[in-house]
């Protein structure tokens, strides 16, 4: 068996508290990720988007980090240099964030952002960046590159403003993509079209995936594995097709609350969170 | 029959020359939630937003309890009329705390008993008495989103607009907040307009509900034809594939 992308080893986050103590946020994650489709589900606050941010080192410096291991691709991700950093971040990993909206530079055109990225990772003049962008919007499949590459992100809809992130993280040509709720900002239809783009891209470049999302259901179409997080541990990790038959019943209560279309009910039920969930695994 | 509390007649709105929405007509009778679904872009919030007296450009007919509406709406208007967003932070003004946001309508309409007013409001959306103190940014996703409901219906309204009011919370938390919304409505005997683009969503509160594309309703349906799928125009029949699909 190859070595994983990934090696994540009992790892806990401490955000500082405004009384002097510390709020555990991540409480001893372990997971490994291969070339792989991992996707991490849980509710807001169940610690899913800081163990994606621990990774990249990206999370603030008053944050507690600790771990026995957090290794990506051989890099020790705890004591790595900061310019070792830089070259991982956005280069070897890159991040999808929520709203497009939000990430891209208002003030910059679609075509200079992508080519601001591609340049600062490969070697290539202002001529080279804009054709690389140019094949990049076409591979995240913009009907009209040429025109998308001179406007600026408010002439773009949202599903388009996040193919354009998309592009700009493919341009390094990274080992791994985190997508931290890429699609919960966009409409079904696009979700599922963006969602497809990523899996065809992971799937046609051998990139590891780690898709965190609230949305069990929509993680478990597109993954291999499903990690399950709740209160800043992993509760249970299970083949994405055997999502179904998950027993845990904080898994069964996040399927169980989703409205269907298929099945009428009066009442959605709720999720009731069971005390011994917070206590510690080992 | 119930009389109609909510009437459109051939809507028509105007952004610039931007044609957004094309002879919208649709009636809800009192009591009766109504769903309008659709992507982005297809005009259902505009036409929510029409109904608010938050979009100025429009003509046709609209009437809400058999009076027709001008563009200047009278304060007895907003105070029947109620609207709830999709980003609760971006709806609470975050310098404000839960008990300013919610003395505000009071204000504005003249409503006394502002402190037992208060109080119920936030018993009502089951939110502690401890939140009333506090600031948007220290409550989580759902509270906030309570705190919306709360202000929109403490003056009363028989009308209530949601503009996707769940699509920013979590699975769990959407939970809690449709079956609050379910019973309010219930309670109150509230008449609703529900947009949103999760078709399970709608069919979960909504009784009939409009299909929305490129600014006009291609079909109306009752939740029963959209659970059987049973549709005729085929928008809405992808709508539906679409959403069996991702419920896996």
């Amino acid at each position: 068996m190859t070595k994983p992308l990934v090696e994540i080893q009992n790892l806990r986050v401490d955000f500082p508290t405004a009384s002097g103590g510390y709020n555990a946020a991540v409480r001893g994650v372990s997971m490994a990720l291969g070339r792989e489709k991992l996707g991490i589900v849980g509710e807001s606050g169940s610690g899913k988007s800081v163990t994606g941010r621990a990774l990249m080192r990206l999370l603030p410096e008053a944050a507690r980090v600790r771990a026995d291991k957090l290794v990506f691709d051989g890099v020790d991700v705890l004591n790595a240099s900061e310019r070792t950093m830089r070259g991982l971040r956005g280069g070897r990993i890159g991040l999808i964030l929520q709203d497009p909206k939000y990430s891209l530079n208002p003030v910059m055109t679609v075509g200079a952002q992508i080519s601001e990225a591609w340049r600062a990772h490969n070697k290539g003049g202002k001529r080279e960046a804009r054709e690389a962008a140019l094949n990049l919007l076409e591979q995240v499949r913009i009907r009209d590159p040429r025109r998308v590459l001179d406007s600026y992100p408010h002439e773009v809809s949202g599903g388009m403003g996040q193919r354009i992130m998309i592009a700009m993280m493919l341009a390094p040509d990274p080992a791994m993509l985190i997508a931290d709720e890429p699609t919960s900002a966009l409409d079904a239809s696009v979700q599922a079209e963006i969602l497809k783009l990523i899996d065809d891209l992971v799937s046609a470049r051998g990139m590891g995936l780690m898709l965190i999302s609230h949305d069990l259901p929509l993680v478990a179409r597109f993954c291999d594995r499903v990690a399950v997080m709740y209160a800043g541990q992993v509760m249970e990790t299970l083949p994405a097709q055997d999502l179904h038959r998950a027993e845990h019943p904080y898994t069964r209560g996040l399927l169980d609350c989703m409205p269907h279309l298929s099945q009428k009910r009066a009442r959605l039920p709720v999720l009731t969170r069971d005390p011994k969930w917070l206590e510690q695994h080992s | 029959m119930t009389k109609a509390m909510i009437e459109a007649g051939k809507l028509n709105v105007h952004f610039g020359d931007n044609h957004v929405v094309h002879d919208v007509s649709f009636s809800v009778a009192a009591g009766e939630t109504f769903g309008l679904v659709g992507e982005s872009g297809s005009g259902k919030s505009t036409v929510l937003r029409c109904i608010a007296g938050l979009v100025d450009s429009w003509d046709g007919v609209l009437a809400v309890d058999g009076q027709q509406l001008g563009h200047k709406r009278d304060k007895a208007f907003f105070q029947r009329v109620q609207m709830v967003f999709q980003d609760p932070y971006g709806s609470l003004h975050p310098r404000q705390t839960v008990d300013r946001i919610l003395s505000e309508p009071l204000a504005v309409h003249g409503i006394p008993d502002a402190e037992t007013r208060i109080t119920k409001a936030l018993e009502e959306v089951a939110l502690p008495r401890t939140a009333r103190f506090r600031y948007p940014h220290q409550l989580s996703g759902g509270q906030r989103q309570r705190v919306a409901i709360a202000r929109a219906l403490i003056a009363n309204p028989s009308v209530l607009l949601l503009d996707e009011p769940t699509s920013a919370l979590d699975v769990s938390v959407q939970a809690e907040v449709l079956n609050l919304l379910a019973d309010l409505r219930q309670a109150r005997q509230l008449t609703c307009i529900l947009v949103s683009h999760n078709l399970a969503v709608v069919g979960h509160l909504c009784r009939r509900l409009a299909v929305m594309q490129g600014g006009r309703i291609v079909e109306i349906l009752t939740e029963d034809q959209l659970r059987a799928g049973q549709s005729n125009h085929a928008h809405t029949r992808d709508l539906i594939a679409l959403s069996h699909e991702l419920e896996g």
